[in-house]
């Protein structure tokens, strides 16, 4: 499963910031708004995340512990 | 894109002019387009221009003798950096690196101070600027000397965990950083400091806990 960013429409301004700092591809603006588009690799650098000044885009982490 | 008086008017330190004045004052102006990683800035550097954001996003930042970096804030369109030196004259007490590709207008001390001088909104808006970043650095002091907040994330991580992979709970930095009442700049430094401790690893969107114990020491829990 290939894994992106979580992205709230309601909450994107358009501003583009995002777009501009992503390093895979995966974010494009199309007519204004941001697209999320399915790439290989987002090596999950959280920039979109840490731009984003609405909170539209968020890049969660998965806590998991190594032992049962 | 030119230095229009449009373009000019966006910048807080020009909010409120009459389009004539930002007419007058574009030629003062110098702008530069920077690529996405590129310094533009660095600590200990001798500039006196106040940089403004156009577009695009820069980030502030201070780097320790070990390499370690500290997010100061991020500049968004509209913002200014390097304040600091213009009107205290002496080296940049930081880094400023553009996140993204970025355009910056920049004008120098000596045409800033006259036209400061004899316009007083431009002075506020200054003031405000300067006063604004104060405030925040303050905010930082508070939460890098008096707060453990690595204690804090180390706990929010300990109760937000499961034995995974299923099923685990998903939790941002900004999330975190609402939990533990700091900033997600902060919070980005202890994860990193967890990282280099052996705490955690990241892989990715996945953080595993390697060594719980040292989480539960940290966050005072033993
Ligand atoms: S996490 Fe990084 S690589 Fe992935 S979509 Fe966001 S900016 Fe792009
Ligand atoms: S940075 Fe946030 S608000 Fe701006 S375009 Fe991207 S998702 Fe929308």
């Amino acid at each position: 499963m290939t894994i992106k960013p979580v992205f709230d429409e309601t909450k994107c301004d358009g501003c583009g910031l995002c777009v501009t700092v992503c390093r895979c591809g995966a974010l494009e603006m199309q007519n204004d708004v941001v697209k999320i588009i399915e790439v290989a690799h987002c090596g999950w650098c959280m920039d979109c995340e840490l731009v984003c000044a609405t909170g539209a885009l968020q890049c969660p982490f998965e806590i998991v512990t190594l032992d049962t | 894109m030119t230095i229009n008086a449009e373009n000019l008017g966006k910048l807080k330190y020009f909010a409120g002019l009459e389009p004539g004045q930002l007419s007058n004052m574009t030629l003062l102006f110098t702008e530069k387009a920077f690529v996405k990683g590129q310094t533009i800035i660095a600590e200990d550097d001798v500039n006196e221009q106040v940089h403004f954001v156009s577009s695009g996003v820069v980030k502030i930042f201070k780097t320790s003798s070990e390499g370690k970096e500290q997010i100061i804030k991020l500049v968004r369109p509209g913002e200014s950096f390097n304040d600091i030196p213009v009107f205290n004259q002496g080296p940049c007490p930081y880094s400023a690196q553009a996140l993204g590709n970025a355009v910056i207008y920049r004008i120098d001390r000596k045409d800033l101070l006259p036209m400061m001088k004899s316009n007083w909104t431009v002075t506020a808006n200054a003031l405000a600027a300067v006063a604004e970043q104060s405030r925040l650095l303050l905010q930082l002091v508070e939460d890098l000397s008096f707060k453990n907040v690595t204690g804090r994330v180390a706990k929010i991580l300990l109760q937000h965990s499961v034995p995974g992979p299923e099923g685990a709970p998903r939790l941002t930095q900004y999330e975190m950083a609402a939990m533990a009442g700091t900033a997600r700049e902060v919070v980005g430094r202890s994860l990193k400091a967890l990282e280099d401790g052996g705490a955690i690893r990241l892989e990715g969107h996945r953080m595993v806990i390697v060594d719980k114990e040292y989480l539960k020491q940290l966050a005072g829990l033993n």
